[in-house]
C-alpha cells in the first residue's frame, strides 16, 4: 500500500474514507455510520452524489467544499479531499452543523418566539370576532365550543410565556451554582405524586434520601418536564418509570424512561435546542411549547450536572441526569 | 458478484456512479429551482435551466454504457437487473431534472408580490418531494428495498398537499383576479412538484425490483411473487 495502513483510521471519530481510482476502498466506522456500510467497493458518487463533493474529490489537486444536508436536512458538512498519490485520495467529512446552528439559533429565536405566540393569538382573535356576531354568539353550543377553543389557545400562550420567562430567569443565574440542600428523592416522590391517578407512573430508588445542592423549584421543573414528555410521547397504556439512584462514585442518577416510539438518532443531538421539534405537528397537538428540554438542559447545567437522552426507535426513550450528591440516607429495600 | 471478471464489476460500478451523479444534479436542480422561485432569483433560475443539459448528457452516457454491457457481457440474474434498472432509472431521473427546469423557467413569469400567500406553501410541498428524491437515491445507493417502499408510501402525503394547494390557489384566484396569471403559473409549478414525487415513486419501484427481483406491483400477491429474472 502506498500510504500508511488505513486501519489506523478505523476508530478516528471523523468520517474518513479512501478513494482509489473512482472507487471507495476503505471507510472508517464513522464514515460507514454517516454514509452507510455499502459505500465500500462502490463508485465514489454512490457515497456522495452532491455535485460539489464529486468535483472536489475528482479535482486533480483535491480541495475542500461545503455540503448541505448530508446527514439531516439543514446540516452542514465540510469535505476535505487530500491527494495521497496519483491514484489515491483521502476524504474527510467534518460536521459543522452546530457552528451554523448556534449563529442561526440566535437569529431564529426572536422570529420563532413571536411566531409561536402569534399562532394562538390569531385563533383567539378570530373566535372572539365570530362570537361578537350576534348569530353565532347567540347559539349556546357554538358559544361554548368557541369559548373552549379560546381557553385552550390562551392556556397555550400562557404556557409558552411561562416557559420563556423561566428560560430567561435560568439564563440570568446560570453562572451561580445553587446551594440549598435539597432531598432529591423526596422531590422525585412529590413530582411523581403530582401525576398519580392520572397516568401510570412508577418510582424506584435505592436509598431513603439523597441530598444535592440545588434550587428546589428548578429541580421540580426538570422532573415535571421530563415526566410530562414521557407521558406525552410514551405508549398510552405503558408505565413511565422514574428511578433515582445514588451511585458508589458519589453521584445521583435520575432516569425517566418511557416505552414509546423512540426518537430517530439524527434528532437526538438537537433536541435541547429551543423550538426544535422532532415531530412538529405532534408536539403542538399535545400542547408542547418546544422549550421543555431546553429548560431542562439549562437547569441541569446550572446544577453542574449532565443531561443526556438515549433513544431506540420502536423501544422508547430514556432521559438521564447525573448530578453530584452531598449526602445520602440509608439503603432502602425497594 | 459478477462471474465474468472484475472489469464487468467496474462497469456496473461506473453505471451506478453515473446514476448517482445524475441524481445529485437533479436534487440540486430541484432545490435551486425552488430557491429561485421563492427569492425571485432569475439568474439562479437560468443556471438551473442551463444545468439540465449536463443531466441529459449523463443519461445518454448511461444508455451507451448499459447497451454496451448487455451486448458484450450478457449479464445474468442480479447483474442484469442492475443494468436494466440503471437504464430505466436514468430515464426517470432525467424527467425529474426536466420538471426542475420547468419550474425554473416559470420564475420570470411570476410577478414579485410580497406576501403572496400561496407561494409560502410551495416550499413545504417541495420539501416533501425533495425528501422523496433524496431518500430514493439513498435507497438506490444502498440497495435498500425497505427504504424504497417507505418512499412509495410518502407519495400520498404529497398528493394530498397538491390537492390542498390547488384549492388554495383557485380560491386565491377568485379573490384576487389581478394575480391570476402568476397564480396560474404556480399551478403548473405545484403540478411539476407533484410529478417529481410520482417519478421518485417510479424510481423506488425500480430500486425495489433491482434489490429483490420482484415487481413492486406483485409484492402482495400470493402467486405473483416469483422472481422474474
Amino acid at each position: 500500500m502506498p500510504f500508511p495502513d488505513p486501519q489506523l483510521l478505523r476508530h478516528v471519530p471523523i468520517p474518513t474514507f479512501i478513494v482509489e481510482g473512482s472507487r471507495v476502498t476503505f471507510a472508517n466506522a464513522a464514515a460507514r455510520t454517516l454514509l452507510g456500510a455499502h459505500i465500500v467497493g462502490e463508485d465514489v458518487r454512490i457515497a456522495l452524489r452532491d455535485p460539489k463533493a464529486v468535483a472536489a474529490i475528482t479535482a486533480a489537486k483535491g480541495g475542500s467544499e461545503t455540503i448541505e444536508g448530508l446527514s439531516v436536512k439543514g446540516s452542514r458538512w465540510r469535505l476535505t479531499c487530500n491527494v495521497i498519490d496519483a491514484d489515491a485520495r483521502m476524504v474527510l467529512l467534518e460536521d459543522q452543523s452546530v457552528r451554523v446552528s448556534v449563529a442561526k439559533a440566535h437569529a431564529d429565536f426572536v422570529a420563532n418566539a413571536s411566531h409561536e405566540l402569534r399562532t394562538p393569538l390569531a385563533a383567539i382573535l378570530g373566535y372572539v370576532e365570530t362570537l361578537d356576531d350576534e348569530k353565532a354568539g347567540g347559539d349556546e353550543p357554538t358559544r361554548k365550543r368557541f369559548l373552549g377553543i379560546i381557553r385552550h389557545e390562551a392556556r397555550r400562550m400562557q404556557a409558552l410565556i411561562e416557559d420563556l420567562m423561566s428560560l430567561s430567569r435560568i439564563e440570568a443565574v446560570k453562572h451561580d451554582a445553587p446551594t440549598d440542600p435539597i432531598d432529591i428523592i423526596a422531590l422525585a416522590g412529590e413530582a411523581v405524586g403530582e401525576f398519580h391517578g392520572r397516568a401510570p407512573i412508577a418510582l424506584t430508588t435505592n436509598c431513603d434520601s439523597a441530598t444535592v445542592a440545588g434550587d428546589r423549584s428548578q429541580l421540580a421543573q426538570v422532573l415535571r418536564n421530563l415526566i410530562d414528555n414521557a407521558l406525552k410521547y410514551g405508549r398510552d397504556d405503558a408505565t413511565v418509570h422514574v428511578s433515582v439512584e445514588v451511585t458508589d462514585s458519589g453521584r445521583v442518577e435520575i432516569l425517566v424512561r418511557d416505552e414509546g416510539e423512540g426518537i430517530a438518532p439524527e434528532h437526538l443531538p438537537r433536541l435541547t435546542e429551543r423550538f426544535y421539534r422532532a415531530d412538529a405537528g405532534r408536539s403542538r397537538a399535545v400542547g408542547g411549547t418546544g422549550l421543555g428540554l431546553a429548560i431542562v438542559k439549562h437547569i441541569v447545567e446550572r446544577h453542574r450536572g449532565r443531561f443526556d437522552i438515549m433513544s431506540r426507535v420502536g423501544q422508547g426513550t430514556t432521559a438521564s441526569i447525573i448530578m453530584p450528591v452531598l449526602g445520602r440516607g440509608t439503603m432502602s429495600s425497594n | 458478484m459478477a462471474s465474468s471478471g472484475s472489469s464487468f464489476e467496474s462497469e456496473i460500478g461506473q453505471l451506478r456512479g453515473l446514476i448517482a451523479e445524475m441524481g445529485g444534479l437533479a436534487e440540486v436542480a430541484i432545490r435551486d429551482a425552488i430557491d429561485a422561485l421563492t427569492s425571485h432569483n432569475e439568474e439562479l433560475a437560468r443556471a438551473v435551466v442551463a444545468g439540465d443539459a449536463r443531466i441529459d448528457a449523463l443519461e445518454a452516457e448511461v444508455d451507451r454504457l448499459a447497451v454496451r454491457v448487455i451486448a458484450l457481457r450478457s449479464p445474468m440474474a442480479d447483474d442484469l437487473r442492475d443494468v436494466i434498472a440503471a437504464l430505466k432509472i436514468s430515464g426517470v431521473v432525467e424527467r425529474i431534472g426536466d420538471y426542475a427546469k420547468n419550474i425554473a423557467k416559470r420564475v420570470g413569469n411570476i410577478e414579485t408580490i410580497t406576501k403572496f400567500q400561496p407561494l409560502t406553501l410551495i416550499p413545504a410541498m417541495a420539501g416533501i418531494a425533495q425528501g422523496m428524491v433524496h431518500d430514493v437515491l439513498n435507497a438506490y445507493s444502498s440497495r435498500d428495498a425497505e427504504l424504497a417502499l417507505e418512499v412509495v408510501h410518502r407519495d400520498e402525503k404529497l398528493d394530498n398537499f397538491y390537492e390542498s394547494i390547488f384549492r388554495n390557489l383557485v380560491s386565491h384566484m377568485m379573490e384576487n383576479p389581478a394575480t391570476i396569471s402568476s397564480a396560474a403559473q404556480l399551478l403548473f409549478v405545484t403540478r411539476s412538484i407533484e410529478r417529481i414525487g410520482d417519478h421518485a415513486t417510479n424510481v423506488a419501484e425500480m430500486v425495489y425490483f433491482a434489490a429483490t427481483g420482484l415487481y413492486y406491483s406483485d409484492r402482495d400477491m400470493p402467486f405473483g411473487n416469483e422472481k422474474v429474472i
